[in-house]
């Protein structure tokens, strides 16, 4: 009853997929950069079709925040300032005046809260207020330049950073945090000042921050360069 | 049981419908296996602490190194974002194929199948003799194939659910939010899953000739189509 030649047909086919996904395979050298180009793809497809400089996301109760909020840093040990009132925020690059900006100087700076959800790439999601100041308030007073197409942000927490294209940094809705569910932004959170948006996966949220950059060239990123999705819009 | 050659020769599978069948088979695979590794990063469905939607047999532990594709999570999640268009314009090829050709009529199960449906029920549980007549494929199969394309569809939206949370939020808050869309998305993991095995015994168990049909285009077997 059973064709023999295509069942042996079969075999082959079911066997080659199931190398392919045998033990974890990642693409090898072969697949890898094709993988990374589609990635990039993925990326204009992310901010030229799905993002919407105008669209913001939904906002929750204060009543919905979720009790628990995972935090992640690089370093072996909780990154804190040792001297939190000599911390300044530098802005630089492509500006016509390049800054350093204290905490009070921030905060004296129209402030921005909502509650939103935030979404993890590993599959979770919380929901939290945030307190802060636009990324558009900042480039607009150190005078960004024209050409200016990427934004920089980097962290004391053993080289973090993050590269952002200049659409999602001027949403209204990406803002510098110092606040977080009414209370200071804590030091597990990324004290004294995190990049927020509900935009993004919680990776690109660069936390203890030390300066922001506006650039002509794409910045990487550390989890970016190492393969993850560079846009990470949500 | 060197039958074959008694039976007629029959056009059965456009070529459109034999690329995009084993098209779907690869990619369907590799979604699945890029979609486990993906999964372990966060092994359970709701927000830290629960309540975790349920059922889930596999809260809290990932899946063998074996079924899960990329390595990690970014190798996961970029071979599952990579497969996933060959994936939709394979499925959208075909639908195109079956809406132009006018092929859905013998595929798409409508109410008037379910009296043919409850015939053939009976002649597999042997409460019939004969074997009703059917066309292309039987009330059942249309039941089957039916099914198996609108799981498709939802795969990929409620996948967009997940992908887009906030710039497609009406289409995660049509599925219940953000963490019960990944938990449809999951299921149709095990429906899928499901389907290929009872799909494969049949073609074996009842209808052998129809692999070769799906691979060649001609059918030579016990069923040959009537539409």
């Amino acid at each position: 009853m059973i064709d023999r030649r295509a069942l042996l047909r079969l075999a082959a086919g079911a066997g080659t997929a199931s190398l392919v996904a045998a033990c974890g395979w990642d693409g090898g050298d072969a697949v890898r950069p094709l993988l990374l180009d589609v990635s990039r793809f993925n990326d204009w497809v992310g901010e030229k079709i799905f993002f919407s400089k105008n669209r913001l996301a939904p906002v929750y109760d204060i009543a919905q925040r979720t009790a628990r909020l995972p935090s992640y840093f690089i370093s072996p040990m909780m990154p804190m300032l040792e001297n939190p009132s000599a911390w300044r925020l530098q802005i630089g690059g492509l500006v016509r005046e390049p800054q350093s900006l204290s905490l009070d100087q921030l905060q004296a700076m129209p402030r921005t809260t909502y509650t939103v959800k935030h979404h993890c790439v590993e599959g979770w999601s919380a929901i939290a207020t945030w307190h802060g100041v636009r990324v558009s308030a900042i480039a607009e007073r150190c005078g960004m330049l024209p050409h200016a197409r990427y934004v920089r942000f980097d962290s004391f927490d053993s080289g973090y950073s993050n590269g952002w294209d200049l659409a999602s940094a001027m949403h209204p809705q990406t803002i510098l945090a110092y606040g977080m569910n009414d209370n200071p932004l804590s030091p597990t959170h990324g004290a004294p000042l995190r990049l927020y948006s509900p935009t993004k996966l919680g990776y690109k949220m660069t936390k203890y921050l030390v300066s922001l950059t506006f650039t002509a060239e794409r910045p990487g990123g550390y989890w970016e360069d190492q393969g993850y999705p560079w846009f990470a819009g949500v | 049981m060197t039958s074959p050659p008694s039976f007629l020769a029959v056009k059965r599978h456009h070529w459109i419908v034999r690329l995009t069948h084993w098209m779907t088979f690869v990619l369907v695979v590799g979604m699945i296996t890029s979609g486990l590794q993906i999964y372990g990063a966060y092994a359970r469905f709701g927000d830290r602490g629960g309540p975790y939607y349920a059922p889930n047999p596999f809260q809290d532990h990932g899946f063998p190194a074996w079924s899960r594709l990329g390595g990690w999570l970014a190798g996961g999640l970029n071979w599952h974002f990579t497969l996933m268009w060959p994936f939709i314009i394979g499925g959208l090829l075909y639908l195109s194929y079956l809406a132009a050709s006018g092929e859905w009529r013998s595929l798409l199960f409508r109410p008037r199948d379910i009296r043919g449906a409850i015939e053939m029920q009976k002649y597999y549980l042997r409460l019939r003799r004969d074997h009703p007549a059917q066309g292309k494929h039987n009330p059942l199969q249309k039941l089957a194939y039916s099914f198996i394309i609108l799981m498709g569809v939802l795969a990929v939206l409620t996948g967009f659910a997940i992908y887009k949370p906030t710039q497609l939020s009406w289409l995660t808050a049509l599925f219940g939010g953000f963490q019960a869309a990944r938990y449809w998305h999951f299921w149709a993991v095990w429906i899928f899953t499901g389907f290929l095995i009872v799909h494969v015994v049949l073609v074996f168990v009842v209808d052998p000739a129809s692999l070769r049909a799906m691979i060649t285009g001609w059918y030579r077997g016990r069923f040959p189509s009537h539409d």
